[in-house]
Order: C-alpha cells, then sequence, then structure tokens
C-alpha cells in the first residue's frame, strides 16, 4: 500500500513554504478577524450587547435573516433542479447553461444591483407599471431579495454539478427498470446521494446571503430600521462615528460565517467518512 | 414533499411582503438627506415628533436616509419614496425636479431664504498644531500637502469645496481660465483618495488619518472636534463660499403616501427658533439673525462668495464644472 512520496521537496524547503502559507494566512485572514473582535469589546460588554439591543441593530438582523430566509431556499430549489438538468441528460447548449449558471460569480455585485434598479426603478423598464400598481420593488424588501437571490444563485448548483456528474445516472436507471416514477426516484434515489453536497451548499449560500453588500447597498436605499441589512448597518454605524457598535455588528456577522465554517467542516468531516465507507 | 410546499409560500412572502410595508395608523415620514446632516436631524426629528404629538395630529415617525448628496438625489429618481429632500445643493434637487418631475422645477420659492433654512460654508481641518502650517487656497498646491475631500461628482459638499477653490483662483488670477484649472488640477493632484461622500471623507481623515488637510464643512468639522477632541483643527481660508442646503417636500411622493400636510409643516418647522436653535447646536448657521448672534463666536464672518452672484445660479455651475466634459473632468484628464 506504500505509495511514493507526491512531493520531491527537501524538509528545509517544505517547511520554508509552510511557514510562508501560515504567515499569510495570519496576515490576510486571522488578524483581521481578530481586530474585529478586539474593536468590538473595545469598550466593554456592556457596549457590545447595548449595539445589539438598538432598535436599528434588531431591524437590520431580522431583516437579514427575512432576506436570507427567502432566498436560500429559492436558490436551494433552483440550483437543485438545475444541477439535475445539466447532469443526468445531455442537450444542446448544456455546457452555455453551465456558464449563464456562474454569471453571478463573474459579475460584480455593484453591476447586479444596478441592472435591477435598471429594470425595476422609478425610471426603469418596468418602472411606470410598477408605479400604476403601486408595487414597490427597489429601495424595499423584495429588491433586496431579487439582488440576495441574483449574488447567491451559482452556490448550490455548483457544489452539486460536480458531484452528480461524478455519481453518473446508473442508479436512477436501476431505480426505472425496477417501476420507479420520477418524485420516487429523485426523493429516494438522488435526495440520499447528493444530501451532504447540499448542505454544504446550502450553508455557503446562506453565508453569502446574509453578509452581501454591494448590490444589496445599491438596492437598498439605507433607511435605518427598515431598509438595512446587517451589513449596511455596519457601515452606517461606522460613519456615524459608533465605532464599537460598527464592531459589534461587524464581529456577529464573523461569528455567523464562523459558525457556517464550522458547520460546513463537520459536513465535510462526515462526507469525508460516507465516501470512504462506500468506495 | 417539503420542497414543493415551500416554493408557493416563499413566493406568496415575496409579494406579499411590499403590501405590508407601511404600517396603518402611524404615519411615516421619510427623509432622504445628505452625509453630514446625521446628527442634526436624529435631534430635529425628536422635538418635531414631540410637536406633532403635542399639536394632536398623532403619532409620526420619521426615518432617515444619508448619503453622499447626488447619490440620494439619484435614488430618489429612481424610485426611493422619500417624502422630502434635504440635501447639500440646489442642483440635485433640480435633477430631481427635471428629471422625475417628482416635484415643481420652481421648488425654491416655495419657502423662504432660497428654501435653505440653514447655510454652511467650507473650512480647512489640519492636524492639531497645524503641523505643515496651512493656512490658505495656495497652500493645497504644495508638493508635501496631502488634501482630502470627497468626489464632487457624487458629494454635495465636494462641489462646494470645488467652486470656493474656484472661487479663490478666479479672484487670485483675474479670471485666467487657463490658470484657475492650472490651480485646481495641481490640488487634485494632492488628494489621495475621492470618496463618495462627506463621511467617509470624514472618516478618511479623522479615523484613518489619511492626509494633512480636509476641506469640510464648517458643521462636519466642528463634529470631527467633538469626536475626535484634540487631535484637529479648524483653519478658516482668506474666502470662501456660502453653501446653502436646501429643503423640498417630493410632492408627488408626499401625495402618494398622504403625507403632503406633515411633510410641509416638517420642513417649515425647520424655520422655527427651536429648529433654529437645534441648527446652531449642531454646528450649522442659523438663518434667524437673533439665533445665529446667538452662536456668533463659533461662526466668524468671512468674506463668502455665492453660487447665484459668483457662479450663476446651479444650473450654470453644474453645466460648467462638474457635467461630464465639465472642468472637474479636465483637471482630472490633466492630473
Amino acid at each position: 500500500m506504500s505509495r511514493p512520496s507526491a512531493t520531491t521537496e527537501s524538509g528545509p524547503v517544505r517547511w520554508l513554504l509552510i511557514g510562508l502559507a501560515f504567515v499569510a494566512l495570519s496576515l490576510f485572514l486571522l488578524l483581521p478577524l481578530a481586530a474585529v473582535f478586539v474593536e468590538a469589546l473595545r469598550q466593554g460588554w456592556d457596549v457590545f450587547i447595548k449595539a445589539f439591543s438598538d432598535k436599528a441593530a434588531a431591524s437590520a438582523i431580522k431583516l437579514t435573516l427575512l432576506s436570507a430566509a427567502i432566498a436560500v431556499p429559492l436558490n436551494t430549489i433552483f440550483g437543485v433542479a438545475a444541477a439535475w438538468l445539466v447532469t443526468k441528460f445531455r442537450f444542446k447548449g448544456r455546457s452555455f447553461l453551465i456558464s449563464l449558471i456562474d454569471l453571478p460569480f463573474a459579475v460584480s455585485p455593484v453591476i447586479a444591483g444596478l441592472v435591477f434598479v435598471l429594470l425595476f426603478g422609478a425610471r426603469g423598464w418596468f418602472g411606470p407599471f410598477l408605479q400604476e400598481h403601486d408595487i414597490r420593488i427597489i429601495f424595499a424588501l423584495p429588491g433586496i431579495v431579487l439582488a440576495t437571490v441574483f449574488v447567491t444563485f451559482p452556490f448550490v448548483a455548483r457544489e452539486l454539478i460536480p458531484l452528480m456528474e461524478s455519481q453518473g445516472s446508473d442508479q436512477e436507471e436501476a431505480a426505472v427498470t425496477l417501476g420507479a416514477g420520477g418524485w420516487q426516484i429523485f426523493w429516494r434515489v438522488t435526495v440520499p446521494n447528493i444530501k451532504w453536497g447540499l448542505l454544504y451548499g446550502i450553508l455557503l449560500c446562506n453565508a453569502r446571503a446574509m453578509g452581501e453588500f454591494g448590490a444589496v447597498s445599491v438596492v437598498s436605499g439605507h433607511i435605518r430600521g427598515k431598509t438595512n441589512t446587517l451589513p449596511l448597518h455596519v457601515e452606517v454605524l461606522y460613519n456615524e462615528y459608533h465605532f464599537s457598535a460598527a464592531f459589534a455588528c461587524a464581529a456577529l456577522l464573523a461569528l455567523l460565517a464562523l459558525v457556517t465554517l464550522g458547520l460546513k467542516t463537520a459536513v465535510e468531516h462526515f462526507t469525508g467518512h460516507t465516501t470512504k465507507g462506500r468506495h | 414533499m417539503k420542497t414543493r410546499s415551500l416554493f408557493p409560500l416563499a413566493l406568496a412572502a415575496l409579494l406579499a411582503l411590499p403590501g405590508c410595508s407601511g404600517k396603518k395608523g402611524k404615519l411615516e415620514l421619510q427623509n432622504v438627506s445628505y452625509d453630514p446632516t446625521r446628527e442634526f436631524y436624529e435631534a430635529v426629528n425628536a422635538a418635531f415628533t414631540k410637536k406633532w404629538a403635542a399639536d394632536g395630529k398623532g403619532e409620526i415617525d420619521i426615518v432617515q436616509s444619508h448619503g453622499g448628496s447626488g447619490k440620494q438625489a439619484r435614488a430618489v429618481i429612481d424610485g426611493q419614496p422619500a417624502d422630502v429632500v434635504t440635501l447639500a445643493l440646489a442642483g440635485d434637487i433640480d435633477a430631481i425636479a427635471k428629471k422625475a418631475q417628482l416635484l415643481a422645477e420652481d421648488w425654491q420659492k416655495k419657502l423662504p431664504d432660497n428654501s435653505s433654512p440653514y447655510t454652511s460654508t467650507i473650512v480647512f481641518v489640519v492636524r492639531s498644531g497645524n503641523p505643515k502650517g496651512v493656512k490658505d487656497w495656495p497652500d493645497l498646491v504644495k508638493s508635501d500637502i496631502k488634501v482630502v475631500t470627497p468626489d464632487p461628482k457624487t458629494s454635495g459638499g465636494a462641489r462646494w469645496n470645488y467652486l470656493a477653490a474656484w472661487a479663490w483662483a478666479a479672484k487670485e488670477y483675474g479670471g485666467d481660465e487657463t490658470k484657475i484649472l492650472d490651480y485646481i488640477t495641481k490640488v487634485l493632484r494632492n488628494v489621495p483618495v475621492l470618496d463618495s461622500g462627506a463621511r467617509a471623507a470624514t472618516t478618511t481623515f479623522a479615523q484613518n488619518k489619511i492626509g494633512d488637510v480636509f476641506l469640510s464643512w464648517e458643521n462636519e468639522a466642528y463634529l470631527i472636534e467633538k469626536q475626535f477632541p484634540g487631535q484637529t483643527q479648524i483653519v478658516y481660508p482668506s474666502i470662501s463660499i456660502l453653501a446653502e442646503p436646501p429643503v423640498a417636500v417630493v410632492e408627488k411622493n408626499a401625495a402618494k403616501n398622504g403625507t403632503a400636510e406633515a411633510a410641509k409643516a416638517y420642513l417649515e418647522f425647520l424655520y422655527t427658533d427651536e429648529a433654529q436653535d437645534l441648527a446652531g447646536q449642531n454646528f450649522y448657521r442659523p438663518r434667524k439673525a437673533e439665533i445665529l448672534a446667538k452662536y456668533s463666536s463659533k461662526f466668524p464672518s468671512l468674506p463668502l462668495v455665492t453660487v447665484d452672484k459668483d457662479f450663476g445660479g446651479w444650473a450654470a455651475a453644474q453645466k460648467k464644472h462638474f457635467d461630464d466634459g465639465g472642468t472637474f473632468d479636465k483637471a482630472m484628464g490633466a492630473k
């Protein structure tokens, strides 16, 4: 079972590379993360806790959770459907569709926001129609949700496509020959096979949905207590010289991210075991 | 079948939400303002809410949005449902009137004093002790000076800064535009960061400690002294500009939101002794002479040019200096 070592570098070189990676990691990731928490607690726990009892902060947290609660399920459904389509079927324009799914990764979030203003703004393409019917999209919750959905669009699909590609459709075909219906195959064969990848995708999607700044900033209107999400609220607090409160909210966001990453690692750990078990 | 039942639910939530955004019974007034007015309007809103209730008009909730003045005007044009706008300069409200027809083009005649209940001017903020010895406009082009100012394309304050600098140079060079433009170009060459709004520029200068001199609203300059005591001081240049931040009811929005009466009362409230005093407390120059006199120690008088007299009004100033291909673009190009 002993394989030849994949690396041929000598010891010192290896340690140098590891050291460099460690320094870079500390400088670009750990240090800023630590700074957020230090700055947040600079004026003590009282100020830290008070930052969240503020009405505007509470509403920002609520809005962030609400928009994630709408955007993530929508993108989960879409991601599963898209991954199913492009991996289980072969059709013309399939690779084009895959590139299209990646579009939100390639487009700057600011552009994503501005596109919605262009479409649904008062002077946008659908502006007159929306105004006539008194439907508000931009500078209100629907706009924020739309921007979030757009930005987090690819996460679930991107996670599932390689996974489902590698699994092929043998098991589904076997199920068909055994007389299973479409939904039955989906719930009893496909879903159990992809559940960990799916969870991983949902977690990443959720992390980004709660943290998105650029696209949401363009369509939000920045009304405190109404259309500020948590990342926007951090900016407002910072601009109003409430540095500790700003960093307290930033710490909450960072904490959410850390929890997500923790869950992600747990999922990875678990998946590692299941795949090992299967092969 | 969990997924199947979730989808229509999410869709319904998405569609139902715009309808429930305005709670009934409590009047809500949206004030879209520019950057340095945060503290001032916080005080005004508390006072007005109290007065509105005392007058037996019921409960009113005033919500605020702040940002670079040009950016805020753009948002209102794009459909932000502001009932009143309180921006940094008349040109931005003109843009709302012209591009979106949300209020009459003669809006500035509807309230006293050009619809500007308070004024301000542009001053220099330097580090404590003025280590680089910045005293007046010519100092800004020195090679060892870093100047912080926001971007005139998005910030109202920055446009006042720009015109104030232009006014000094116009006087100095007898109106020779080549020389004026050369001066402006040299100033811009000393600008390390162009933030999108006045408040972001303040943070750049005061919190992040970038630059030697910050071209700032007078009120923002005092606010920095309050927030960062002992770190900065104000220098009054030999000449500056009378900044008149105007206010207006966004008539069409207010009519639609049923807030026309409250919006009008809110803006008229700004001219009362109580609000004028709040303006003085928040370092704006009150329009009422008696109240201004109370704060005279804070607001030294200095020669001030005006947009109407020296630049032919905002429409002309905007076109010549800040529209695409204007003098600002030329100076940035030459930089």
